[in-house]
């Protein structure tokens, strides 16, 4: 190698450049090694998310879950089956809830009755509530909607 | 020939035993439409025969023996008086136990209430022109009112209500406006109806009532409005306006919202500026002038909040920004927003103002959430902006390595 | 200590490989220098944004999803979910731009130069086929986020080919994979943008290199004077450490806009959603899009945006040919008339650009 390459006593320019070059490198794998590795969450919440543990409702009982950025309802009905539906009313989009003394569903806002089915059968909701597949992962409630 | 007699003899045992109906074949013959109609009709699926209601005999069934098959002595009556429709239709559909044989849901009171009905009073007074089950069921061609065909099937009732009621020649014996229709068509409910196809929306059988049809008093308004929208009529039974309103004798619902057409409140129904209703009884001064303008206010202030948190959430998503907690406590938001429109039917400041706190506490916090979302945004930039300045010091150590070298050369 | 480790590795290669005539070339390969000799730097610049873009591309390729239904939420995921995904996500966003402008650069500076001229007329070709191939990559690219902006500026664009006479149908649907821009398109256009187009765009760019490796640096007539007095600069370390800096200061730049123009997210594309005002295409394409807009609907009794095509088309096979056509290069010899041409044809292309921003 010609001379002019060979770096002979530690200056200032190589430490300079030495410590920029491996600033550099480092301040670029660090964030590609991070990318690289998997998020927590392994996938997008849209299509499908854990609304619940195995378990965890008794029979004629309800919860709301997040299923992304709109709400959920997981219910199990009076004889122990569990539902998942778009917890969002046909109405006036207020937040339905499961009421065990009726039974089935129920809208707060306008008095707006679901039956276990999802669908509307007294006051103003002219549609009935979207329903999503439940399915069971081990010990997860795995609820997931169909684009 | 004891072939032929044979046959003969069959098809008659056959044609009476089945309930041959030969006034139908022939009238079918002659292309009667009311013949032709009875293809679809509920009545001939029941085997139920021409002379059943009309009279007459039903076996003749040869051709040029009609008058024997239409004769008075055998109970025929031709095209029945439109006064003697009810009574006729009433030989079955108000036997109980004759009903029963063909369709145990259908109720038997159908007659009983039309005569309550202000067109069974008219008709027993002798009028030709007001309804009775023909009008509205037709004659020939009757299906199940659960059938979109039916003129009875919700869809079609204001039409076949209308074709009376809208009619002004029709109408103007009896001095009652003729606007309905078109006033329905432009509210709310009909819009639901026809446009949406919302079954669940009233029709004028729903408020009026079908066989008993009677326009309804004024306290029965707000008593059938609130079968649907119970929670206003709650709130409105515990409300001042409710003792107020029966003083006056005002119909409750109506006096604010209309009959037939139903506008879609704004919130500008309730307040003291020009589109508000309260306004039109209350005047400057009085106690409920400040609970208006209070009401009013505390809803403005609660969608303003909401419109700004959802353009700073919106912001902060249109940036790539994970904002699905905001979006939520946005939707719980509106929540309280419908919430608080109910709560105008209680015309009082308290239980609405609390309403509305809890809708700007969640407004604020989903605002502030995006406002850090934004800022998280804002941060990734100065961390970038930063890099920016390492490179350049690399770039001029690399100078700094170029003059080096250069002048040892 | 490390140069000596270095030089362990050299040593154990070299007994295998035998890299005696590599490093005899590296040596001797010097860069010429005279007063332009900065434009030489333009061409590296563009590699390098393309080798940014082909390390930010592999990465996002890790999380992306290509179908309709689910590339924007993946874009939205990379962007929000997974670490440092925003970064990334940014750079290659703006790399994209910045490779393109370079490539223009670089290709203007050799024109100018009249680098093209012979021996160098296949560097030209493959080195204009790359910048189309450039233009292809961010046209396709731009799709992939299947977002409202670049749902609609993909159909005006394959509504523009679809024009082209005689083969614009064919065009239209090759491109489209169907008669509209559906979810088809995109899984198309992410065909061409991760295989098709990096497969072509190695290849030239391989053959690209070599050929400069074999013939050296091309030098402006007006300077052959100049550099035949002196040897020129050695490539290493002399030019190679001026290319790196060079290389930071892009990194820099491209920091710079990342972080002061973080690229949006934007709204998921909606087909049945009206098309919002003031679609665009990427910058690249506005003067051709703002020059199809401005010409009047006839033009001596033709199609107006048909008239502009061809106009196009024929410019375009002239650039594209200017080895060929420019003859007294051949010859070694300065040609006045093709600079001003060239200067008009950039002063056109900048103009156009600023309209097609400025105007409503």
């Amino acid at each position: 190698m010609s001379a002019s390459w060979r770096i002979g006593r530690r200056s200032f320019v190589d430490l300079l450049l030495g410590g920029g070059v491996i600033g550099s490198v480092v301040s670029f794998l660090y964030p590609v090694l991070k990318f690289v590795m998997p998020p927590a969450v392994a996938e997008a919440m849209d299509q499908s998310v854990v609304a619940g543990k195995v378990g965890e409702l008794p029979p004629n009982s309800g919860k709301i879950f997040k299923f992304g950025r709109r709400p959920g309802l997981l219910i199990s009905t009076p004889s122990g089956e569990l539902r998942a539906y778009d917890g969002i009313c046909t109405h006036l989009n207020c937040t339905v809830q499961y009421r065990s003394d009726f039974g089935h569903i129920w809208c707060a806002c306008h008095n707006g009755h679901y039956d276990t089915s999802g669908k509307n059968i007294s006051g103003p909701p002219p549609r009935p509530l979207e329903r999503y597949t439940v399915s069971i992962r081990g010990d997860d409630i795995v609820v997931s909607r169909n684009s | 020939m004891m072939r032929a007699g044979l046959t003969f003899l069959l098809m008659t045992f056959a044609g009476v035993a089945l309930g041959q109906d030969n006034c139908l074949d022939c009238h079918r013959e002659l292309e009667d439409p009311a013949a032709l109609a009875m293809s679809e009709d509920v009545h001939a699926q029941a085997s139920v025969s021409c002379a059943d209601c009309h009279g007459g005999d039903r076996t003749i069934e040869t051709e040029g023996d009609y008058q024997l098959a239409m004769d008075p002595n055998k109970g025929f009556i031709g095209v029945p008086d439109p006064g003697d429709i009810p009574q006729l239709c009433g030989r079955c559909h108000s036997d109980a136990s004759y009903m029963h044989r063909f369709d145990p849901n259908l109720s038997v009171d159908q007659v009983a209430q039309y005569w309550t009905s202000v067109h069974g009073q008219r008709l027993r007074e002798g009028a030709t022109d007001v309804a009775q089950c023909a009008s509205c069921h037709h004659a020939h061609g009757i299906v199940s009112a659960k059938d979109p065909r039916s003129p009875v099937y919700p869809t079609r009732i204001p039409e076949t209500c209308g074709a009376c009621h809208a009619d002004p020649e029709h109408m103007a014996a009896y001095g009652i406006p003729t606007d309905q229709l078109s006033e329905y068509r432009a509210g709310v409910h009909g819009r639901a109806l026809f446009d949406r196809g919302d079954l669940g929306a009233p029709t004028c059988n729903s408020c009026h009532g079908n066989h008993g049809a009677a326009p309804p008093g004024v306290t029965s308004v707000s008593l059938v409005c609130g079968t649907c929208h119970g929670v206003q009529k709650e709130l409105f039974a515990a409300s001042p306006h409710q003792e107020a309103f029966d003083a006056i004798d005002e119909p409750e619902c109506e006096s604010c919202h209309g009959n037939h057409n139903i506008e879609a409140p704004t919130d500008d129904f309730v307040g003291v500026g020009d589109e508000a209703i309260c306004m039109t009884c209350h005047g400057e001064g009085e106690p409920a002038y400040g609970v208006a303008a209070t009401v009013h206010e505390e809803i403005s202030n609660l969608k303003g909040a909401m419109a700004a948190a959802r353009e700073v959430v919106d912001r902060a998503a249109r940036a790539g920004m994970e904002v699905s907690e905001a979006d939520l406590g946005l939707i719980d938001a509106n929540q309280t927003l419908v919430e608080s429109r109910n709560l105008v039917h209680a015309f009082a400041v308290e239980p609405l103002r609390e309403k509305v706190e809890e809708g700007l506490a969640l407004a604020t916090t989903a605002r502030e959430m995006g406002v850090a979302a934004l800022a998280e945004v804002d941060y990734r930039r100065k961390g970038l902006a930063l890099s920016v300045f390492f490179i350049l010091l690399l770039a001029v150590g690399l100078y700094l390595k170029i003059r080096q070298i250069e002048e040892r050369e | 200590m490390l140069s000596s480790l270095g030089e362990r590795v050299f040593h154990w290669l070299d007994e295998r490989l035998d890299l005696q005539p590599i490093q005899r070339f590296v040596r001797e390969k010097s860069v010429p220098s005279h007063r332009y000799s900065w434009c030489y730097f333009f061409g590296g610049a563009t590699l390098f944004f393309f080798m940014i873009q082909v390390a930010t591309g592999v990465l996002l390729l890790l999380y992306y999803k290509p179908t309709a239904e689910a590339a924007f939420e993946s874009v939205r995921f990379i962007m929000t979910e997974v670490s440092f995904g925003w970064l990334i996500r940014s750079l290659h966003s703006w790399s994209a731009n910045l490779m393109v402008l370079a490539a223009f650069l670089h290709m203007a500076t050799v024109f100018f130069m009249r680098a093209y001229r012979k021996p160098r007329e296949l560097t030209w070709y493959t080195g204009a086929t790359l910048l189309l191939l450039a233009m292809g990559f961010g046209f396709s690219g731009y799709l992939l986020p299947w977002n409202e902006l670049a749902f609609f500026a993909t159909r005006v664009g394959t509504d523009m080919a679809g024009k082209v006479p005689l083969v614009g149908r064919f065009l239209l649907e090759f491109l489209r994979g169907g008669e509209d821009v559906t979810g088809a398109t995109l899984t198309r256009f992410f065909g061409f943008h991760v295989a098709v187009l990096p497969m072509m765009a190695t290849a030239l760019i391989l053959f690209h290199l070599l050929a400069i490796q074999r013939q050296g640096m091309s030098v402006p007539l007006s300077q052959k004077e100049a550099s035949t007095t002196n040897a020129g600069m050695p490539f290493f370390p002399n030019y190679f450490l001026r290319e790196l800096m060079g290389w930071a200061i892009a990194l820099a730049i491209l920091a710079a806009l990342a972080s002061l123009f973080p690229w949006e997210l934007g709204e998921e594309a909606d087909a049945f959603a009206p098309a919002p005002a003031g679609i665009k295409p990427e910058w690249y394409f506005v003067f051709m899009f703002q020059t199809l807009k401005l010409l009047p609907a006839t033009v001596a009794g033709v199609e107006g945006e048909l008239v502009g095509l061809l106009a196009f088309g024929l410019a375009g096979l002239a650039w594209f040919f200017v080895p060929v056509l420019d003859i007294r290069s051949s010859r070694e010899e300065p040609s006045r008339w093709l600079t001003l041409m060239g200067v008009a044809a950039l002063l056109f292309i900048a103009i156009m650009t600023l309209l097609g921003y400025v105007m409503p």
